[in-house]
């Protein structure tokens, strides 16, 4: 039977980016996927006649320009369209607008604070120096600290001498940045309530962590690192829905001789003598190449589609160990009109942005409380979009598609496996939430899909429905991701890759992980290098 | 003109009278400021009902530096040491912690991850260690000195071996609630275990950064404190030592001598006025004072450069850990607990959860509503303490924010008779025995101790206030912008507990500053 130079498990973003660029140097590559769809977690499905929802992943900012431009991405139809706006509403009803525009910014910051309109240009150019420092390792291979091997002690040296850059003063506020929490961080800057809850979203998205919690700085850098168009920050949607990006990447690999196969879900991989042999699909097709590339989380690679008795004992342990907590919801709305908000024009750049509905940080903790405690937030952290306001084409004319994601949703729900009632109670207190700002919202809602971290990890497959593929903190970030060990993507068996997310730099809608985890396959097979180096904006 | 001494200390607490004992034994003529009428600062003892006395500032010995202890000369009488922890429960079904072991109704794994987990995380501690007691490097700009303590500390590193460098990498950084889930069952014994990583500060379990508290105190196993110590007549013992220490020395002590204000010009430090309207001049001027008390009151935000006003502002120090002190007619009696016990640490911590929820009113401003109780009876062990066959207790209660959001003036005598009536449910007649109680809120702390926000450490000790950024990035190597004033608290380097590093680093570095 045929042999592959390599199989990638998984169409996620990033299995198709491996793919594309292992198919690029001209390997034979077959990609296999799961679902009758692909994507994973970067799709646009059709779940409402004619209305698209970008189910999942909603926006796009990280992911990585020197692969969209390096595998022609554009040209395969991938358009990302930057928005502005948004506001967020105080309990009043007053709200403060999210401007582009750098002197109306400061003018709507200071309705509510001179003083925080003063710091928020100290505030803004202190992240980006973190932006600046950590954009150059999204696409670097992490160093092994423990190794004496050359290109660890390189890679180190390169790391160290980036910091060391920043001089004494800079590096020691880096290292606060990074261990801190966003409330003390923007306790530091700010004074206003509203002005720091706005600000505070990118530290918890996607984490299981409080504005309070030690770390969540970190979290928003995650958030604040990207770009569109080269504008650092900013975000857009892609045109068509998130799908358009999953798209692009398949036909780049199909372009350089790929073969993907949907409805393909991986049982195990064939492992002979500690060397990758091939995989054994559910249906019990078996596929056989040297290299196996594995595109899901950590905890569903090693646990899941590995044989137990194929793997070295601490591997399990670390992946069992492996912190993968769900803790997002989200509910997509297909709407017959456009919904009003409390005081907004609807023609007014304000609807074309983000919607928050939480005006402390005191509130956005407490709903980090209801998590621990083990239920949905009461009061929760929304971030609304109405994409259809900048990309028309993801519902017929005169109707609208509603993205709302929510924070904290947990993977279960006191300790009991969500039930459907659960899941209806979940999104109701959402959509109450909503309509509290919006009198119209209700009677205009044509179709709602409620996703708990139980339907992600049952549709996408991403254990307990965490949408980074793992936690963000620091015992998983870097060198320690997934584990201290096995953080150059390569496993512990011969022949065996990790390339998503739960890899280096991590979750995102990123493809960073993908091609990083190529170039380390290129590298063992002794093969030229066509992924892109390095980063040059700075 | 001549300065009449080389330096001055402002403030007798241990780590002020550490730095002028080294500084007089290097020949420096040294004098000690201290506003109140005692020596110690929170190494204090006071008798707070008529034959009663307890500690009010600092509980146990847990981390006195061995080394500082023998270059000082001091030797301290133990009324005991190696006190167990016993995890109290009204059914008497308890855990006992002593030393490496923990005995009680819990699972074998959980018995040998115990002994495992105090061994393997001894091991990091060393490596802490090394870096606790010199200056924080400098990366960049430092000396042959900081490279050659940052090789140390590279090097004590890899000496731990891969497997447990990785560990250590991994672990250093997060909090307790995940690496205690990895390897224990028993809800209690982990909720226990996290006391350590807790201690004064302002988190939780599952706050990363409570495994660096929790490796923090276990750098004190290395000086025989594996279980904490009870000083024999309470830890004011402790000051009391460390003070004739300082004079034998040649350091002059003035208690009563409260410091009004620190005399600057142009950014640099010449002397420091009293209350009284004394001025009192020395070549370098040391604050023994927390970071904030010094910049923010000595000082004066006039005179030093915004920025580092605005990083002192931000520097985080708000108490979470109130003292409730109890003069007792007669020792109770808590369900399960021997006689040996009886003076040991008596822990209420519920699971890790129960802790976790006592943290979230602290978030908020309040109060726990069911808190965290660390209860001992030093009289057990020490009859100087109160009447013949009356006891002293005292409870480290957490958690109670220092700004209470309801104020504590309204709700002191609430918060006390919760945290009595817990005591009540674990030791039945309990609240029979109480001749005198009193609780030490925060700012009580603060008002007793001149400590900003009452903390126990002078500022939290989390990694964005540790090493290289304590107490703030521009003054981490113990000086400040400020020419000739240099800080030896606890606010700095390495931190809080009465171990007498800070003291001993500061003068360390002060000697090689040139002009002293």
């Amino acid at each position: 039977m045929k042999k592959y130079d390599a199989i990638v498990i998984g169409a996620g973003h990033n299995g198709l980016t491996t793919a594309a660029y292992l198919a690029k140097s001209g390997l034979d590559v077959l990609v296999l996927e799961r679902n009758d769809y692909i994507g994973g977690a970067t799709v646009s499905r059709e779940l409402h006649p004619e209305t698209k929802y970008s189910n999942c992943s909603y926006v796009c900012s990280l992911l990585r320009p020197e692969i969209v431009r390096d595998l022609e991405l554009p040209k395969y139809g991938l358009q990302v369209v930057p928005y502005g706006g948004g506001v967020t509403y105080q309990r009043d009803g007053n709200y403060y607008t999210n401007y582009d525009d750098h002197d109306r910014q400061y003018r709507e910051i200071a309705r509510f604070s001179k003083r925080d309109a003063n710091a928020y240009e100290r505030y803004t150019a202190d992240v980006l120096k973190q932006t600046r420092l950590i954009r150059p390792f999204l696409m670097r291979t992490p160093p092994d600290p423990t190794s004496f091997k050359a290109k660890d002690l390189q890679e180190l040296a390169y790391l160290a001498s980036k910091f060391t850059g920043l001089g004494e003063t800079g590096m020691a506020d880096a290292l606060r940045f990074w261990t801190m929490s966003i409330g003390d961080f923007l306790d530091e800057y700010f004074e206003s309530d509203i002005i720091k809850a706005h600000m505070a979203g990118g530290g918890i998205i996607g984490t299981a962590l409080g504005v309070y919690s030690p770390g969540t700085a970190y979290v928003l850098l995650h958030h604040y690192m990207g770009d569109v168009d080269g504008s650092v920050g900013a975000w857009g949607f892609a045109r068509g829905g998130m799908g358009a990006v999953s798209n692009a990447l398949y036909q780049a690999f199909m372009a350089h001789g790929g073969e993907l196969k949907t409805g393909a879900g991986v049982d195990h991989l064939i492992v002979k003598n500690n060397q990758t042999k091939g995989v054994v699909c559910e249906n019990g097709d078996e596929y056989y190449a040297d290299v196996v590339v594995s595109g899901l989380d950590p905890k569903r690679t090693f646990l899941d589609i590995i044989n137990e008795e194929d793997l070295p004992e601490d591997v399990i342990k670390k992946a069992k160990n492996f912190k993968i907590r769900g803790s997002s919801g989200k509910v997509n709305i297909a709407l017959d009109g456009l919904p009003t908000f409390n005081g907004i024009d609807p023609r007014s750049v304000k609807m074309k942005g983000d919607f928050h509905f939480i005006d402390s940080l005191e509130r956005m903790e407490r709903a980090y409380d209801d998590w621990k405690d083990g239920t949905w937030s009461k009061d929760p952290f929304v971030d609304l979009l109405i994409p259809t306001l900048v990309d028309p084409t993801m519902a017929p004319t005169g109707k609208h598609m509603m993205t709302v994601f929510v924070q904290y949703c947990p993977p279960k729900v006191n300790g009991e496996e969500w039930t459907d009632a659960d899941r209806d109670a979940f999104g109701q207190t959402v959509i109450d939430q909503i309509a509290q700002y919006s009198p119209d919202f209700k009677s205009l809602i044509a179709h709602a899909e409620v996703r708990t971290p139980r339907e992600l990890e049952k549709e996408v497959g991403l254990t307990e429905g965490n949408i980074f593929q793992g936690e963000l903190t620091f015992d998983q970030l870097m060198f320690n991701r997934p584990f201290p060990g096995y953080a150059q993507y390569r496993g512990p068996i011969k022949g065996m890759y990790m390339c998503a997310s739960g890899t280096h730099p991590g979750g995102g809608v990123m493809a960073a992980p993908g091609a990083n985890a190529a170039r380390e396959v290129l590298l063992d097979l002794k093969r030229k290098n066509v992924v892109p180096e390095g980063y040059a904006d700075d | 003109m001549t300065k009449q001494y080389d330096a001055i200390i402002i403030g007798a607490g241990h780590n002020g009278l550490t730095c002028a004992a080294y500084l007089a034994k290097a020949g420096k003529k040294v004098v000690v400021l201290e506003a109140r009428d005692t020596v110690g600062g929170m190494a204090s003892t006071s008798e707070f009902a008529p034959g009663f006395k307890v500690s009010n500032g600092a509980q146990y010995a847990t981390m006195l530096n061995t080394q500082v202890m023998r270059d000082l000369g001091i030797s301290l009488e133990y009324a005991a040491k190696d006190l167990p922890t016993v995890v109290i429960n009204p059914d008497g079904n308890n855990l006992r912690m002593s030393g490496d072991t923990v005995s009680g109704n819990l699972s074998d794994s959980d018995k040998a991850q115990f002994s495992e987990f105090k061994a393997h995380t001894r091991k990091f501690a060393k490596v802490l260690s090394g870096a606790l007691k010199v200056r924080p490097p400098k990366v960049v700009e430092g000396d042959w000195h900081d490279k050659i303590n940052l090789m140390k500390l590279g090097l004590k590193m890899r000496l731990l071996g891969t497997d447990d460098m990785r560990d250590l990498m991994r672990i250093a950084t997060i909090n307790l609630y995940d690496v205690l889930n990895e390897r224990f069952d028993n809800g209690q014994l982990k909720a226990a275990m996290s006391l350590d990583g807790i201690y004064g500060n302002h988190l939780a379990p599952r706050s990363p950064n409570t495994v660096l508290n929790y490796l923090y105190r276990r750098t004190g196993d290395l000086h025989g404190f594996n279980d904490p110590a009870l000083v024999k007549g309470g830890m004011g013992k402790v000051g009391e030592a460390f003070a004739e220490a300082a004079k034998k020395a040649g350091v002059e002590i003035r208690t009563g001598a409260k410091v009004a204000s620190i005399n600057v010009h142009a950014e640099v430090a010449s002397g420091v006025t009293l209350e009284n309207g004394d001025v009192i001049e020395a070549k370098a001027i040391v604050s023994g004072a927390d970071p904030k008390t010094t910049f923010q009151k000595l000082v004066g935000a006039r005179n030093i450069e915004a920025g580092f006003v605005r990083r002192i502002r931000n520097f985080r120090a708000k108490g979470n850990v109130a003292k409730l002190q109890v003069a007792l007619k007669d020792l109770p009696k808590f369900a399960g607990v021997d006689a040996k016990d009886a003076g040991g640490r008596l822990v209420i911590t519920g699971d890790m959860d129960y802790v976790e929820r006592a943290f979230n009113h602290a978030k908020y401003g309040e109060y726990s509503e069911k808190p965290v109780l660390d209860i001992n009876i030093p009289s057990v062990h020490d009859d100087s303490l109160a009447p013949a066959g009356k006891h002293v207790m005292t409870v480290l209660v957490q958690y109670a924010p220092y700004e209470l959001r309801a104020g504590w003036d309204e709700n002191k005598e609430t918060f006390k008779s919760i945290v009595m009536d817990l005591i009540e449910t674990h030791a039945p007649g309990f609240k029979d025995l109480v001749e005198h109680s009193e609780l030490l809120t925060p700012a009580d702390l603060e008002a007793e101790f001149g400590v900003h926000g009452g903390h126990w450490h002078h500022g939290e000790l989390t990694l964005n206030q540790f090493l290289m950024t304590r107490p703030v990035p521009t003054a981490t190597q113990y000086s400040t912008p400020v020419d000739n004033l240099y800080l030896a608290s606890a606010g700095t380097h390495p931190g809080g507990g009465v171990s007498g590093l800070c003291g001993h680093n500061a003068a360390k570095q002060i000697l090689r500053t040139k002009g002293v």
